[in-house]
């Protein structure tokens, strides 16, 4: 079976400290940690990839309030 | 205009090249048919009503969940929202960093979810933490025991939004609320959701909450319920009935809420604002035993619960209201907090004896249920008997 995982290699302290933040919290591994830190960035880097899509959202703003129209709330 | 919660409203809901993309590949993609919950919750993250969730929780978020009531990234949460395998799944044939099919209940495609976490669900602790039960007649047990015993966490991404038979008139997302309210010149927006029929003590409620907000969204869920609640269709009736006759158009909207009710009071309640919120409301009633069930949680807990936050955290303002009903000393309705009156002075009625008088027929007194509501309650109880 193909491995769906690979290894990341970080400096030591920073996973130490990594390891002090993480305590009583709800993660249960510096792993669990880095890899939310990083999927939210990534969808942070995705929003902005797209976000050239969600500015022309002018015509999304007329749709929704076409939508409101129809429905008779406006 | 609130802020949505964690920042920004999410949205899942993918289009074009993408969407075929996706739609192409589930063909040899595993499979999971959704229950009727699942898929709520498919369409309220999609649409961001779940914000800042953008699937369905991995570990890290569930464990915050039931141990802190935060997501791992301290955000407040308080209700897991995970998807399970279904009875007798080889929970083996979804792998970690694969995507799954998520069909709705008539087997339509409706998601992809990126599986990013699998772990076994540990239903009991779960029960305990979120449920306060583990007792087989909490409703909440029950689906806990009608479901598989892996969670499967992850992003995902809408390529088709549910198609629903009912309510499609008051169907709104987060972003058509957040429209509305902005054109009506509402600032601050007050929400109100009961499951049960909504009698004058709810009306007063809502309409003392209106004195001191712009515009008041009646926002009755409409999900799945307990088969003894009083049926979404009835319920939206009697709203549309008090809506004609009793309330000020210009500051009152309905829309319906899609969620499935998990009957966790408490815990349900900060859900309940959370989620409002994102619909850009500012405030939310929570009344007495809140989403609550049987005897499993205390009268205030749910209105107690808000207090484990700091001030902020939730950003919206729960509105949190006593026992009401009207008053014969001074023929008003009144509550706990503001009636000086001796309880025979105060009209109330038990839910056992109000179902009790719609089924043979009776109209409730005028002082309890607007006459327009009893007759649909009567009418809705006389089907059901006929049934």
């Amino acid at each position: 079976m193909k491995e769906t995982k690979v290894t990341v290699k970080i400096p030591r302290p920073l996973y130490r400290k990594i390891q002090m933040v993480i305590e009583e919290s709800g993660f249960s591994s510096p792993t669990d940690f880095i890899v939310f830190v990083l999927r939210d960035l990534v969808g942070e880097a995705e929003l902005h990839l797209s976000k050239g899509k969600e500015e022309a959202s002018a015509s999304d703003l007329d749709a929704v309030k076409h939508k409101l129209k129809n429905l008779g709330y406006l | 205009m609130i802020a949505p919660h964690g920042g920004r409203l999410i949205n899942r809901i993918v289009t074009g090249a993408e969407r075929d993309r996706l739609i192409d590949a589930a063909s040899s993609m595993p499979k999971i048919r959704l229950n009727a919950r699942e898929t709520a919750d498919v369409d309220m993250i999609g649409n961001g009503a779940m914000s800042p969730l953008q699937g369905f929780m991995n570990q890290a978020d569930y464990n915050a969940v039931l141990d802190q009531k935060r997501l791992a990234s301290g955000l407040p949460w308080a209700i897991p929202i995970v998807l399970a395998t279904k009875d007798g799944d080889d929970a083996s044939k979804y792998e970690e960093g694969k995507d799954v099919a998520l069909e709705d209940e008539n087997g339509q495609l409706t998601a992809i979810l990126h599986l990013e976490s699998k772990w076994q669900a540990d239903k009991t602790r779960e029960a305990k933490a979120v449920l306060l039960t583990d007792e087989d007649a909490h409703p909440g047990v029950q689906y806990l025991n009608s479901i598989g015993d892996w969670y499967l966490g992850g992003r995902i991404s809408v390529v088709n939004r549910i198609a629903y038979d009912k309510f499609n008139q008051y169907r709104l997302d987060p972003v058509d609320t957040r429209v509305l309210f902005d054109k009506k010149g509402w600032k601050t927006v007050v929400a109100f959701q009961t499951r049960n029929p909504i009698h004058r003590a709810h009306e007063y409620l809502t309409k003392c909450a209106l004195e001191i907000c712009d515009g008041l969204l009646i926002h009755p869920l409409v999900g799945e319920t307990k088969s003894d609640d009083i049926p979404a269709d009835t319920r939206v009736k009697c709203y549309e009935a008090l809506m004609e006759k009793y309330y000020p158009a210009d500051r009152v909207v309905m829309s319906v809420y899609p969620q499935a009710m998990r009957y966790a009071g408490p815990r349900e309640a900060i859900l309940h604002a959370i989620v409002r919120k994102n619909y850009g409301v500012t405030h939310f009633i929570v009344g007495r035993d809140h989403a609550g069930v049987g005897s499993y949680y205390g009268t205030y807990d749910a209105q107690n619960i808000f207090n484990e936050y700091e001030d902020g955290e939730m950003d919206i303002t729960p509105l949190m209201f006593e026992h009401s009903f009207f008053c014969k000393e001074t023929g008003g309705m009144a509550s706990s907090k503001t009636s000086a009156s001796d309880k025979e002075m105060r009209v109330f009625l038990s839910g056992t004896k109000v179902r009790e008088m719609l089924t043979n027929g009776e109209v409730p007194p005028a002082e309890f249920t607007r006459p327009e509501v009893a007759k649909i309650l009567i009418e809705a109880m006389q089907q059901k008997v006929e049934a």
